[in-house]
């Protein structure tokens, strides 16, 4: 049985869960007729449930545990991958994964966080919370984009960089800071594409691009709602409330000219048919990195400052 | 020159955090409880002239203090926050807003002046703590971003005075991106050759810390401030462990090589002249 994102996707588990049970028997006239009837409802409550999350229950889906990683992004879209390690400096950093890949026959470079599936995997992962040498990684593999003129793909999905003694040790502020700088006037298209959860800092340090895409059910915020709650409130308990306020979803974004574009998931999301999130991801992607390779690196770099530059909403006072 | 043109005094701070000053000429330092005469510690750049504790002081009071004679112009004063995401949690965005106008006497967490230092123009943003806690939001983003424009434009050197606890919360990710749109901006600077100081007071932490904090020229921090990425208290509830002694104040800093140098308050200014001197053309 698929592991439930929330409460919510109840209504869809008992169908899915009738629907698995009829398969398993003969296929006889009848119990083809009752499947098509199933697989129809199922479509119906899926379209009902998630064209209703609520700010939260969108969180508990960009973290579902069956989410497409960057790792499942990369092996659907990309050929030949050649995955780089370290960034020269101090280690390897295990929740950014990135290399050399082929799309559609075309040299990239692909970046992203790698949150790990299973319990070995995400302490291997360190859940996808980098520390510095992973935005030091992350910057390293870019530049080699820039030196060969290949475009750049990054993958958003965490919830934030990691707070701990030797990230503060090695400068986490001045990895993000400076991944920031540098992307910002990075020779190269890149493309952000924001695929499960957007944490703060720890996601925009790889995030500055000249198109961010971002998946339907992604979010992406400025502080985690639990985080908020505890600020703000003084009760983590509020996080449905805060998640609420911070207005998080890829729609809010996009009202707000924050992101490019919303790429549609498969019916009841990302994390129920992983190849069909991919094949739409890629028809985005394509095209996006098409209209990018039109354009002049100078016109390039200035529409990038452009975008950021146009960023924020405030009152001019009339004296 | 457009700038002079909106000549205004600012407003006085009404209230200041961390120097409590009992009715009375005497006040208590917070860090070493010494019972100090008030007027001792203001003449002493707002140090405790018993534990060196360097106080929290207001946008204007660093201002007056870089600033040749304590003379500047505020530029960008005419922009406010305004609520995109409507934001409420105990209470309303614009109400925090209001209170905090209220209490310090400023319209947001910075204020930007031209000036000069050392007979250099210089344009200095000095963040203000008791505004939201320094949080920076479109309007902190956008007037940081105008210094660095103007920087550019006039070919004149920019000193951002630090103190902010990160990102504003209330503005979600309007928030999050100005720490991309100064970066970007801080790019342009750097590639034009003009100085960028950037100058780390208590505390800097967040997205502050992770865009224009830590990428001066020269990052200088005044003695025992908090800087870092992520609150001390985070990493604590993360990691369940206790904080080594010091950690993310500045010598931790100066000692994992994070920080160019610190510099006490009284000696900020006679610093700042030397190092200018050195990065800007031979006068
Ligand atoms: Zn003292």
């Amino acid at each position: 049985m698929r592991k439930l994102a929330g409460d919510f996707e109840k209504p869809i588990a008992e169908i899915e869960d009738q629907l698995e049970q009829l398969s398993a028997l003969p296929p006889t006239e009848e119990v083809t007729e009752k499947l098509e009837g199933l697989k129809k409802k199922l479509r119906k409550v899926c379209q009902e449930v998630y064209s209703h999350l609520k700010p939260w229950e969108r969180y508990l889906v960009a973290r579902h545990p069956e989410r497409p990683y960057t790792l499942d992004f990369i092996l659907l879209l990309f050929e030949d991958f050649v995955e780089m390690h370290g960034d020269r400096k101090f280690s390897d950093d295990h929740s950014i994964v990135g290399g050399l890949a082929c799309y559609k026959g075309e040299p990239i470079v692909v970046v992203g966080h790698e949150k790990g599936r299973n319990t070995r995997e995400k302490i291997y992962r360190n859940f996808g919370m980098a520390q510095p040498e992973g935005y030091r990684k992350a910057l390293r593999i870019m530049r080699l984009a820039e030196k060969f003129h290949r475009p750049v793909i990054t993958f958003i999905d965490t919830s934030g960089a990691y707070p701990g003694i030797g990230a503060e040790e090695r400068g986490q502020a001045e990895a993000i800071a400076f991944n920031l700088r540098e992307m910002s006037r990075l020779q190269t298209p890149i493309i952000v594409v924001v695929t499960g959860e957007g944490g703060s800092g720890g996601a925009l340090a790889i995030g500055v691009g000249d198109r961010i895409l971002m998946l339907e059910f992604a979010v992406y915020s400025v502080i985690s709602p639990e985080g908020c709650a505890a600020i703000l409130w003084k009760n983590q308990e509020k996080k449905e409330e805060a998640a609420e306020n911070l207005k998080v979803s890829a729609h809010d974004l996009k009202r707000f000219n924050l992101i490019d574009e919303i790429v549609p998931e498969p019916l009841g999301g990302a994390h129920r048919d992983h190849t069909e999130a991919a094949r739409i991801l890629d028809e985005h992607l394509y095209r996006n990195l098409q209209e990018l390779k039109e354009v002049p690196i100078n016109d390039l770099l200035k529409q990038r400052y452009d975008k950021f530059r146009r960023m924020g909403v405030f009152e001019k006072e009339i004296r | 020159m457009e700038w002079f043109k909106k000549k205004r005094k600012p407003r006085e701070p009404i209230g200041e955090r961390r120097l409590k000053v009992p009715d009375g000429l005497w006040l208590k330092c917070e860090n070493c409880q010494a019972i100090v005469y008030k007027e001792e510690i203001l003449r002493n750049s707002k140090v405790c002239p018993k534990c060196n504790y360097h106080f929290r002081i207001s946008a204007q009071d660093r201002l007056r203090a870089l600033f040749d004679d304590g003379k500047y112009e505020i530029i960008d004063d005419n922009i406010r926050s305004c609520d995109p995401l409507m934001f409420k949690d105990t209470k309303k965005y614009k109400e925090r807003l209001k209170e905090s106008e209220e209490k310090t006497g400023f319209s947001e967490a910075v204020v930007t002046a031209v000036g000069e230092v050392g007979k250099i123009p210089v344009i200095i943003s000095a963040m203000e703590y008791n505004f939201m806690g320094g949080s920076m939001g479109s309007v902190v983003g956008e007037k940081i971003t105008r210094a660095i424009e103007l920087a550019l434009e006039r070919r004149m050197p920019l000193i951002v005075v630090c103190s902010s606890g990160g990102a504003r919360m209330q503005e979600g990710v309007f928030s999050l991106m100005q720490m991309a749109k100064i970066s970007s901006a801080l790019a342009r600077l750097d590639e034009a050759g003009i100085p960028y100081i950037s100058i780390l007071a208590d505390p800097t932490t967040g997205g502050v810390a992770a865009s224009f904090g830590m990428l001066g020229d020269l990052n200088i921090s005044e003695p025992k401030a908090l800087v870092g990425f992520a609150g001390p208290r985070v990493i604590e509830q993360t990691i369940h462990q206790e904080l080594p002694p010091g950690f993310q104040r500045a010598e931790f800093l100066l000692e994992h090589g994070m920080i160019d140098m610190i510099v006490e308050r009284k000696e900020l200014k006679s610093v700042l002249v030397n190092c200018l001197r050195f990065m800007t053309p031979n006068q």
